[in-house]
């Protein structure tokens, strides 16, 4: 009876340890396979810092790179533009962009490095559609207030000329301002932040 | 008739295939010799990539070998300006077809297609032959299409006609020596050919790495499994 | 009662999840002296799964299409994380799976275990062995090299000796005039879906046939015959879990150490698992001077070139595998195993082994007419092994089987 007990536990001891092994190797095994669903080398590579050409962009306009495959906005806002920015403060939800939205170095009221350039990740917040760009002031689809800003045709939501995001739309957050500097006064490097930031 | 040329000009390389009395010298592989491997890296760069792509490597990969993106940048790249970019060239086959009668073969994964020893031997091998159109013959590859690019290297030399019935290492001398010694160039081509062995795995070091790791583990589990097996059967009589 | 137990309990009235758990593991009662020879079942169930999972995560990155298909395998190789392991377990599975399978069936002919009344389960076996093949010709297209093209191109050749409707028939396979953008895709198709369930089904098929009539053993005796009056479980039958499940484990860690070993140390198994031909891309212009299928068809092939005639050839190579369909019906003796068979049975299967590996190795080889004649008389014996059998196994001499197994 009492060789049963021993046996017992060493039989336990032994399912313990296999299982523990085993479920070792198990974890082994299927890391490679979820890792290999990972962007690889060629997405890294198509995903690299793009450089950019702003001298070509008239006040105003705005110009679509492609960067990690997403889009990316460059604008050259217009000194009206950025007076009439602050007037909307009250109506964003995220005015003083609190959210970790944008680098440190845009963390600002232009949510820029140079405050007439924009640059910007252009997906909605919302469910990632990309809003189209609509700088004109008043037009009659969105209301006598609207002063330059981009509209996203999926849900509605709304976003001024900096991409902060108004309220009482469905998207929660500001666009994304990715990480970007200047290689020269007229291009910029985006993808990559500042040296030392 | 097209056929029929092309045909001819592989006919000596599969007779190679088949019967292997090709004297093959041993090439001096060591996958981590980051040195060799980064000689190697720009006398490849340097002189093959003009003709030759090597369209499944990525100029990044050669940080495995101890190489910044800068440094790679500023010595290594010449067709392009991503570092992430394949090493792709502007030749496309037909032209290379127009100029060479074949298109000079992809080299990403040739030292697992022809053996490092065969490269090494090859490119070692070339001799001078005015019934070519090159100018060059070679005695592991006959009549091969490809000019003896690194001629100015190694120097001129000439085959002597092996005697009937000998086999070995074909006698060549050197008749007008290159920029480098009989010795700096052997380093060289095995440099060279220690890279495209690396090339055409690059994971092979961490497989071997790895696989130690993995035979170790299931050491222990197969000791585990053994007991337990044990332990059970010791149920039945 | 417990949480676990109550959900069981809440499973098993919608769902026969215990009954089917003591019906195959821990009330399947297996002979309890199997030995060496029974882990190769499981151990191919094993890689089975491994090729089903490592082929998904290869189709995630491999491309269907000639222009793509031999640098997109490269790709997996060099940009897709860990792509070089998972490329490499598959390439290596695919051989391991042979070597698993010969041996399994090497085992069921040693032991009689095709007799009655197991004759079904041979048969989905050997439907099981023609859909591997067919799956592994046809995933050995896919990364588009040399000896992948040509290798095909002489397969589907084959075909084209049926007299009246070959030509065609080959054309139909291919998809085109030469083996070409369609034939991958299409070998694309049959190879990651049509024949993975097909496999699946018949090794299910394959299972519950053994499960219903019980599994033979070394002794070639039925173990059913002497039950428990009380139990009814059979006297020489164990549970097959736990006692089955923790020596299979043992054994798949044995197996997995060869494998790994091949694997991460000899991938290309000198040639033999990765040929060096097939770090060339597909040139429909120029065959490599040697061509050989992979080391697990060679029997066959060689079968095929001993025969000096093309159709023949092709209706040999096919009957040397249909033959052994007929296995349970050929086969006469009053016993089942070797172990109590007579001198002239023992012969004749030593023969046959070497006339499989004999013809294998023969058919990686250049034919000269030295190895011709021999490959000939080695498709004798091949075939001699089996027409001749219903005679040589009611001649030969057996011993009493005992009436219980024997350790």
């Amino acid at each position: 009876m009492s060789e049963q007990q021993v046996d017992n536990g060493k039989r336990r001891f032994l399912i313990a340890a296999t299982t523990a092994v085993g479920g070792i190797a198990g974890v082994a095994v299927i890391a490679p396979f979820v890792m290999s669903m990972m962007p690889s080398q060629r997405a890294k590579a198509a995903g690299a810092p793009v450089e950019v050409d702003i001298s070509k962009i008239e006040p105003g306009m705005l110009l679509a790179v492609a960067w990690q495959g997403k889009p990316v906005w460059v604008v050259n806002r217009t000194k009206t533009m950025l007076k009439d920015l602050p007037t909307n403060d009250s109506r964003l939800v995220d005015p003083k962009s609190e959210q970790e939205q944008q680098p440190p170095y845009a963390k600002n009221e232009f949510r820029s490095i140079k405050p007439e350039y924009l640059v910007v990740v252009g997906i909605c917040t919302h469910l990632g559609c990309s809003p189209t760009y609509r700088p004109e002031m008043a037009p009659p689809d969105l209301g006598p207030k609207w002063d330059g800003g981009w509209f996203c045709p999926c849900h509605g939501s709304k976003y001024d000329l900096s991409a902060r995001v108004y309220k009482d739309v469905p998207a929660p957050l500001n666009m994304v301002i990715p990480p970007h500097h200047y290689l020269s006064d007229t291009r910029i490097l985006v993808g990559e932040g500042p040296k030392g930031a | 008739m097209k056929k029929f040329l092309l045909a001819l000009l592989f006919v000596p390389l599969t007779a190679f295939a088949s019967e292997g009395n090709i004297h093959l010298d041993k090439a001096p592989i060591n996958l981590n010799d980051y040195g060799s491997l980064q000689r190697g890296a720009r006398i490849f760069t340097n002189y093959c990539l003009s003709c030759h792509s090597a369209a499944a490597m990525r100029y990044s990969r050669m940080e495995d070998i101890g190489l910044s993106k800068d440094q790679i940048k500023n010595n290594l790249m010449f067709a392009t300006d991503q570092v992430g970019n394949p090493m792709t060239i502007s030749m496309t086959p037909d032209e290379a077809k127009l100029w060479f009668g074949a298109a000079p073969p992809d080299l990403s994964v040739e030292a697992r297609a022809r053996t490092p020893d065969w490269l090494y031997t090859y490119l070692r091998s070339f001799y001078r032959d005015d019934s070519r159109p090159t100018g060059w013959n070679n005695t592991v590859f006959e009549k091969v299409g490809m000019p003896h690019v690194l001629w100015s290297l190694q120097g001129v030399q000439h085959l002597k006609e092996p005697a009937e019935g000998e086999h070995g290492a074909p006698d060549f001398t050197l008749v007008h020596p290159g920029k480098m010694s009989p010795a700096e160039y052997n380093a060289m081509v095995g440099d060279l050919v220690n890279y495209l062995t690396w090339m055409a795995e690059p994971a092979k070091t961490t497989r071997l790495e790895l696989g130690v790791v993995v035979l170790l583990f299931l050491g222990l589990f197969f000791i585990l499994a053994y007991y337990l097996k044990k332990e059970f059967w010791k149920d039945i009589h | 009662m417990s949480t676990m137990q109550k959900l069981v309990g809440w499973i098993d009235d919608r769902f026969p999840l215990t009954s089917n758990w003591k019906t195959h593991l821990s009330e399947y009662y297996a002979p309890k002296n199997f030995n060496f020879w029974y882990f190769f079942g499981s151990l191919a169930l094993l890689v089975l799964v491994l090729q089903i999972v490592t082929g998904i995560f290869l189709t995630m990155n491999y491309k269907p299409d000639a222009t793509l298909a031999f640098l997109s395998v490269e790709y997996i190789m060099r940009d897709v994380e860990w792509g070089w392991l998972i490329r490499y377990m598959h390439s290596t599975g695919a051989s391991m799976f042979f070597v698993v399978v010969y041996l399994h069936m090497f085992r069921g002919l040693m032991y009689g275990s095709y007799r009655k009344p197991r004759e079904l389960i041979w048969i989905f076996g050997m439907f099981l062995y023609l859909a591997l093949m067919a799956e592994a010709f046809m995933g050995y297209l896919l990364p588009w090299g040399q000896m992948s093209y040509w290798g095909a191109q002489v397969i589907i050749s084959l075909f084209g000796a049926i007299p009246v409707v070959g030509d065609a028939l080959s054309t139909w396979i291919r998809g085109d005039y030469v083996v070409s953008d369609a034939t991958l895709n299409r070998f694309f198709a049959f190879h990651v879906i049509a024949l993975p369930l097909v496999l699946v089904g018949l090794v299910a098929a394959h299972i519950i046939a053994l499960h219903e009539v019980g599994s033979n053993n070394p002794d070639g005796i039925e173990i059913k015959k002497h039950k428990d009056p009380v139990t009814h479980i059979p006297l020489d039958g164990i549970p097959f879990h736990p006692y089955y499940t923790v020596k299979d484990i043992m054994g798949v860690v044995v197996f997995l150490m060869v494998f790994t070993a091949i694997v991460f140390f000899a991938p290309e198994m000198g040639g033999w698992f990765l040929e060096p031909d097939n770090f060339i891309p597909a040139n429909g212009l120029k065959t490599p001077e040697h061509i050989v299928p992979l080391w697990y068809f060679t029997p066959f092939y060689a079968i095929l070139r001993a025969v000096p005639d093309k159709f023949m050839g092709v209706v040999a190579m096919g009957a040397a595998v249909v033959i052994m369909f007929f296995l349970p019906w050929l086969d006469r003796s009053k016993v089942k195993s070797i172990r109590y068979r007579g001198n002239l049975y023992k012969t004749i299967l030593t023969l046959f082994v070497i006339s499989f590996i004999g013809l294998g190795y023969l058919g990686t080889q250049a034919p000269t007419a030295v190895t011709t004649n021999i490959a000939r008389v080695l498709s004798i014996i091949y075939f001699a092994f089996f027409l001749l059998m219903p005679w040589y196994t009611k001649i030969d001499k057996t011993k009493p089987e005992p009436e219980r197994v024997t350790g």
